[in-house]
């Protein structure tokens, strides 16, 4: 199945000695009228310098929250209840307006889900371009020459007289480029793509994952990529983290997480993963049940409920992640060497 | 660009030809003969005949039509039944006044409005929004006329800080002729607006590419003006567009009020005299004047969106 796609890619070691950001048990609520909900519990998680981190888990599971709030776009009803977010000496996790404002855009940058309303409808692709450069130095025509080149390097044709359209005049797959040469331009150490294929057809997806594979290869940034496809996960990234309902349940390489799923909520994400069953059926098959309140995370295996291999341990105590593999951890009691013992 | 203007502009002296026409047929459709209601019920018959034969009401309709246009297009809009100076003349006089008098009052209401809806949207359901939407609300449902009386009573006669009379001569005088009644039609527009550019910047604050621009770092007064606004102002634009027939209507009552010479004034003093020429002439130019408004307001809401160039 997918680890095939992940074998050309084996050099990998995980986890590598000095990270460009470590999430370090960061949880974050949001408050609304029926209650506080608990969309990120205690995630400690780390983007690896120069390589791609994969984000997968059901909808719902956090991964957007976990991704606007390492840029700071979190909604305004949210707020960080602890933890941190540790990013070349800085906490992430607390800095004020003025600080984001001088990260974004400049060491962080951002690809988001829906390409045909991320752009501003009324300003020229050419104007949004050079509009971002704002804190470089250097001439009008200098900044956009420099569109035109990042134009070219997302293989956008006929680059120079895109400048001058707007949005609506390009196709969907043609303003994800645009988003992605946008988000390079600003030559980010960080870069968070949430979803960025999912509004897009199946060719174009894998269109766009070759491009962010080769340009990520070429530039050497950091990539948080968010998706729930797991093939363009084994194509793109070298790390993966599962998420299930706020927490990590399972990191690792891919060519590890993606052979020896130690987790039975990743199990079950492969079981049902519609590559497999492209040819087969057109409907998606799901995990059967649905996350549990995020009010009130349950006590013990916030998977307990869905779990086919669920035991008493599970309703009892909540998993700690277990070292589960070389540079693999898995947040279910199975992985306990003391269960094996048993 | 360039094209879209010219076709809102054909598009618009079309307007003006059905409203033309609209308006020549009514003047057939009214009941009663209109030389008689000049002249009044005790004209003796060879005047009423002498007076259709002046006013052209003995040809047949399509010939009257067709005259009609001819002589609009010339500029020619008929003579004043009392005194037979031209019509265009008359209205001409007149509506510089009135002019001024809506311009001047869309232009502070505008600008206010759109300044506190701006910051009711930025600074929502702070004390001052709360203020803001309270006295928008108030503003709105009070009828111009109403507002026109009590400004004349508080600063004209107990205050006696402005003019309540006239318009004024010279440039200063006319400008403090101008404060009261453009005070009074104004001040319901501003609520109107500050409302619908609250509820169009609070939509447009939402979307995607306003959290991109965020995701880039610009710098939040920017994000407001290039992101924001220009995208949240385009209803207020239109409202405004299309509510120049409104403060036409909103003028007639000030101008009676105030005693301010303009169409209005004129309007109501022809009707009052059934001088019938006089009342068409108007209410053609005003006509005009509508549609002129509505196609620039849509030229500007081109201007600012290049996805509203693309239809018409
Ligand atoms: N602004 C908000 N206010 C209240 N709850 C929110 C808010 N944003 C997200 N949530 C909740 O937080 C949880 C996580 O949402 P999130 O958008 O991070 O999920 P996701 O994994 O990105 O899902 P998807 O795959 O659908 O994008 C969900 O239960 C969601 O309902
Ligand atoms: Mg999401």
């Amino acid at each position: 199945m997918a680890p095939s796609a992940a074998t050309h890619r084996a050099e990998e070691t995980p986890q590598t000695a000095d990270p460009l950001v470590s999430i370090e048990g960061l949880s974050v609520d949001f408050d609304t009228p029926r209650g506080t909900i608990h969309a990120l519990r205690d995630i400690s998680l780390e983007v690896p310098k120069g390589k791609v981190l994969g984000l997968v888990g059901e909808s719902g599971c956090g991964k957007s929250t976990l991704a606007y709030s390492m840029i700071g776009l979190l909604a305004e009803n949210a707020k960080v209840a602890g933890g941190a977010i540790r990013m070349s000496g800085q906490d992430l996790a607390h800095l004020g307006p003025k600080a984001w404002r001088d990260l974004r855009g400049r060491r962080i940058s951002m690809i988001f889900q829906d390409p045909m309303t991320s752009l501003n409808p009324v300003t020229t692709i050419g104007k949004q371009m050079i509009d971002i450069q704002y804190r470089e130095p250097g001439s009008r025509a200098e900044k956009r020459a420099r569109a035109i080149e990042f134009l070219e390097q997302v293989q956008l044709p006929d680059a120079a007289a895109k400048l001058d359209v707007y949005p609506h005049q390009l196709s969907g797959g043609m303003r994800q480029r645009v988003c992605i040469a946008m988000a390079l331009l600003t030559r980010p150490d960080l870069l968070i793509a949430d979803e960025p294929t999912t509004a897009l057809d199946a060719t174009l997806e894998m269109q766009i994952v070759t491009l962010l594979r080769e340009l990520q290869e070429k530039f050497g940034c950091s990539v948080l990529f968010v998706s729930h496809h797991l093939g363009t996960v084994a194509e793109l990234c070298d790390e993966v983290a599962v998420m299930y309902a706020g927490e990590v349940v399972e990191r690792g390489a891919v060519r590890e997480v993606f052979h020896t799923p130690r987790h039975p909520y990743t199990q079950a994400l492969f079981d049902c993963d519609p590559a497999r069953f492209r040819q087969a059926t057109r409907q998606l098959p799901t995990i059967p049940g649905t996350l549990p309140d995020l009010r009130q995370p349950p006590a013990g295996c916030a998977f307990r409920a869905r779990c086919t291999k669920a035991f008493a341990r599970c309703a009892a105590e909540h998993p700690p992640l277990y070292t589960a593999g070389p540079g693999q951890v898995a947040r279910c009691h199975l992985n306990d060497p003391a269960e094996d013992a048993a | 660009m360039i094209f879209y203007a010219t076709q809102r502009f054909v598009l618009s002296v079309v307007i003006v030809m059905v409203a033309v026409s609209i308006l020549t047929l009514m003047l057939h459709v009214v009941p009663g003969d209109p030389a008689v209601m000049i002249l009044g019920p005790r004209a003796t018959p060879e005047l009423i005949e002498q007076t259709r034969v002046a006013m052209g009401l003995d040809q047949p309709l399509p010939v009257q039509i067709v005259t009609f246009f001819g002589n609009i297009l010339r500029g020619d809009l008929g003579q004043d039944v009392f005194t037979g100076r031209a019509v265009s003349q008359i209205v001409f006089e007149q509506l510089p006044y009135t002019l001024i008098l809506i311009t001047v009052s869309i232009l502070w209401a505008a600008v206010l409005g759109i300044a506190l809806g701006c910051y009711s949207a930025l600074r929502r359901n702070t004390w001052l929004d709360t203020l803001t939407g309270v006295i928008s609300v108030g503003t709105i449902s009070i009828p111009s006329f109403v507002m026109a009386l009590y400004s004349v009573l508080l600063f004209a006669v107990w205050l006696r800080w402005l003019p309540a009379i006239g318009a004024g001569e010279g440039v200063w005088d006319g400008v403090t002729h101008l404060i009261l009644p453009s005070f009074a039609i104004g001040v319901s527009w501003v609520g109107y607006v500050a409302r619908i550019v609250r509820a169009s910047m609070l939509e447009v604050m939402g979307q995607p590419h306003v959290r991109m621009a965020r995701a880039y770092g610009l710098p939040d007064g920017w994000i407001t003006r290039s992101h924001i606004l220009k995208i949240a102002v385009q209803p207020a634009v239109t409202l405004i567009g299309t509510g120049v027939a409104h403060l036409f209507s909103a003028a007639v009552f000030v101008e009676v009020i105030f005693a301010r010479p303009g169409i209005g004034a004129l309007i109501v003093q022809a009707v009052n005299e059934r001088n019938y020429p006089i009342v068409l002439g108007a209410v053609l130019v005003t006509t005009g004047i509508i549609v002129l408004a509505t196609l620039i307001s849509d030229l500007v809401i081109a201007w600012l969106d290049p996805r509203q160039r693309e239809e018409l």
